[in-house]
């Protein structure tokens, strides 16, 4: 990847600056290296004489150097600064479904803290029996339960409403990961404070300064949310919540409180910044809905995309993305190269887990013909995912969140993908 | 509660590789939270005003505390500076295009306008607020957006006098009805459409970041850290150089400035103006910065911000030169200041 950045050839500005590379002289380059012997075979590499790294040379070990483009990005124009911002995680250049921590999105309201483990303190109170303090090593003690969820911000592809905007999946698509979790269940912990009969909500809250809260409903809390420590099988990141976040899943990412130090048992919502003056979403006539927690089924074709190109030339090509539901497990992605007259069935790399992303894959022969390609997701509930068009009938153009609408790249006979918006 | 516990362990062994834990008895983890603990941490304020501590501000005084604390970001009227959220205007701009979401034309709930301000506010600086200072902003706040008049005094007794203008404007998610057509059985497979059209296309706006870009610039950094690196080993340091260490901890320090100050090569004002070479030089001295006046003042005076004159500052921010904008309580600890120093003189 880092040599396709580097070869003028097929750099993305090039693609941006609409010059257009001989559609052939890619796949001629690569029939051309059968004519002559491949000095990579016939001479010997430096690699397969000399010796490589020893054992200690990454005690931690970083994706090697020719991967370095798959990183994290940000829009600087969408945030004042970068504390209170977001970036978004590389799929276009992931497969598979769980998302490697040191590349998973991070949105931060007042920065990302270092918070020792000997310094945490879980903290429940209100509605319960016995409110309760726990150290981190207290909650090392508890049964735990393993589960791996998708986490999507709720303002995921919120730039798109008015019209294609950004040029990229990561970018488009790109506030969300998929995690294996280790962790406690709610329901083994608030069982320990014993809940009250009235107990109907729990407010939980961040430890930093943007003391970020959420109330949810006691019945999802106690139905699959966790608390977890551990992420894909290693301590949770910082900028993701070390030492211990909650998950809540299916729901929007807003909800899964990093730093988490309290968990209230009430009768009512706080109805706090984050409940109120955002993540509701505003329809056409102006009133907002509220409480729009479950992240509707959704889906997007990853490689080929604006910053994943085919540089192959004709013949078999890979068609992959990622899909998934709030509502349950993906049992379907249909996927459309003419921009949604007509669709086939993707085949699906392995059966859909409930509110995880599921891969799907469609092999087909790309003769260099342009397509408008779509992917279409349905879930478990039979929900399918509509069209841009479908959401706006019903939101209008100011929602910002939820936006679950079909995404279209269009990619020409070059290989080359832009994001665009199609009747 | 035994029943349904009976009912679970029943149901767990039917299910012999059931992957939750069954829900046993307590087992005795953690302790008791004392009542100062839950004080220190349940400060959520309701919609019924459950939560709101004694005390109370007006108009006038929250206008001077506003200015002292938050118009450094959202701007003297609370019309917002830069990309910083607009707190006051908006009026009845929900359905149009681009609508207005403020305090006055969008928060359904005073309360959470105060909760926010009393627990997450000032950025970088949350929960240093006295509860008058808070019950005043949150008066300014209302003033600016011509909810109350400005003889208008807040406290638990005054605060469900104010009518908020959205507080209606919400219903709860209905995406399983008005979004039933949805779920649909059997989506279209072929012939959906009758023809397609590129309708927008995203290089058009061109708003993009773009990564070839960026890489060629950390590539170029890279080579000029190192010829400089390479420079840097041929000459003798002139002057003492900070204590690495000192450096190190200075940079964690610098995390509470970050918000709002950067520093080094490609630094660039934000909310606060540049800080390289501010270390020894003239106060007041960063092109483009518009300063609060006190600071012009003292720069016409030729302040200078040695060592001593910075920590000074640091300690007590407000109370070294009252009307900064720099809304930011200040250093507690001497070692932090002398960290702090060491990392910005350091800085390149």
């Amino acid at each position: 990847m880092t040599d396709k950045t580097k070869d003028p050839g097929t750099s993305r500005r090039q693609f941006l600056g609409g010059a257009l590379a001989a559609g052939g002289a890619v796949a001629g380059a690569s029939m051309a290296r059968g004519a002559t012997p491949d000095p990579l075979i016939t001479e010997v590499q430096e690699w397969a004489s000399g010796l490589g790294d020893g054992v200690d040379a990454t005690p931690y070990g970083l994706p090697i150097q020719y991967e370095s483009d798959v990183i994290r990005r940000n829009v600087e124009w969408l945030t004042a600064d970068t504390i209170s911002s977001i970036n978004f995680t590389p799929i276009h250049a992931l497969d598979g479904t769980i998302t490697p921590q040191g590349c998973a999105f991070e949105r931060h309201h007042s920065g990302a803290i270092e918070l020792r483990k000997e310094d945490y303190r879980l903290m429940i109170n209100g509605l319960v029996d016995t409110p309760l303090v726990f150290t981190y090593a207290d909650l090392e003690r508890f049964p735990r339960e393993q589960r791996t969820f998708f986490l999507e911000c709720a303002a995921n592809t919120g730039m798109e409403w008015a019209g294609a905007q950004l040029n990229g999946a990561q970018f488009t698509h790109g506030m969300i990961h998929n995690m294996e979790y280790t962790g406690v269940s709610l329901r083994t912990l608030l069982n320990e404070a014993g809940i009250q009969p009235e107990g109907t909500w729990l407010y939980v809250e961040g430890a930093d300064a943007s003391s970020n809260g959420r109330s949810i409903p006691m019945e999802k809390a106690l139905d699959d949310c966790m608390i977890a420590f551990k992420a894909n099988g290693e301590a949770l990141r910082k900028e993701h919540g070390y030492p211990v976040r909650l998950i809540v899943p299916g729901w929007e990412g807003n909800m899964w409180v990093k730093w988490l130090r309290r968990m209230e048992v009430a009768d009512a919502p706080v109805e706090s910044r984050e409940e109120t003056s955002k993540y509701t979403d505003t329809l056409a006539d102006g009133t907002s809905r509220k409480w729009t927690w479950v992240m509707d089924a959704k889906s997007v074709v990853t490689s080929p995309s604006p910053q994943s190109p085919i540089t192959h030339g004709p013949g078999p090509l890979v068609i992959t993305g990622l899909a998934w539901s709030g509502r349950g497990a993906i049992t379907r992605v249909d996927v459309s190269r003419d921009g949604g007259v007509t669709w086939e069935t993707a085949r699906l790399a392995e059966d859909g887990k409930p509110m995880a992303l599921t891969r799907f894959y469609l092999d087909v022969d790309w003769q260099g013909e342009e397509m408008l390609l779509q992917s279409r997701a349905m879930d478990s509930t039979g929900y399918v995912q509509p069209t841009k068009a479908q959401l706006r009938e019903v939101r209008g153009l100011n929602s910002i969140y939820h936006n679950n609408c079909i995404q279209t790249w269009h990619v020409n006979a070059n290989g080359e993908a832009e994001n665009v918006e199609v009747s | 509660m035994s029943k349904s516990r009976n009912l679970l362990i029943g149901s767990a062994l039917l299910s012999a590789t059931l992957t939750t834990p069954a829900l046993a008895d307590k087992l005795g983890l953690g302790r008791p939270a004392l009542p100062e603990e839950i004080a220190a941490w349940d400060l959520d304020v309701r919609p019924d005003g459950t939560g709101l501590p004694d005390g109370s501000g007006d108009v006038w005084t929250g206008e001077e505390v506003f200015a002292d604390y938050c118009a450094v970001c959202h701007g003297d009227f609370a019309e917002g500076i830069d990309n910083w959220p607009k707190l006051a205007g908006g009026a009845n701009t929900l359905d149009h295009d681009d609508p207005l979401k403020t305090v006055g034309s969008y928060w359904p709930y005073l309360s959470t306008t105060w909760d926010y301000v009393n627990r997450s506010m000032p950025f970088g600086a949350a929960q240093t607020l006295s509860a008058d200072d808070v019950y005043a902003i949150v008066a300014y706040i209302l003033y600016s957006n011509d909810l109350v008049d400005d003889d208008f005094v807040l406290s638990k007794d005054t605060f469900f006098d104010v009518e908020m203008p959205n507080a209606d404007g919400f219903i709860i998610d209905d995406r399983d009805s008005a979004e039933a057509h949805f779920w649909t059985e059997t989506p279209c497979m072929e012939a959906c459409k009758d023809s397609v059209e590129v309708t927008m296309r995203a290089m058009v706006l061109d708003v993009t970041p773009d990564e070839t870009a960026a890489a060629e610039d950390t590539e170029a950094e890279v080579e000029e850290a190192v010829e400089l690196a390479e420079a840097a080993e041929t000459q003798e340091p002139e002057v003492m150089a900070p204590d690495p260490k000192l450096v190190a901890a200075g940079e964690k320090v610098f995390k509470k400035c970050k918000a709002c100050h950067q520093v080094g090569d490609g630094a660039t004002n934000r909310v606060g103006p540049v800080l390289t070479g501010i270390v020894g030089g003239a106060a007041g001295a960063v092109p483009d910065f518009k300063y609060s006046k006190p600071l012009q003042v003292a720069a016409e005076d030729g302040l200078v911000w040695t060592d001593a004159e910075l920590a000074a500052f640091l300690a007590d921010p407000k109370g070294y030169m009252k009307g900064t904008k720099m809304s930011f309580a200040g250093l507690r600890k001497e070692a932090d200041i002398d960290a702090v120093i060491a990392y910005l003189q350091a800085a390149p």
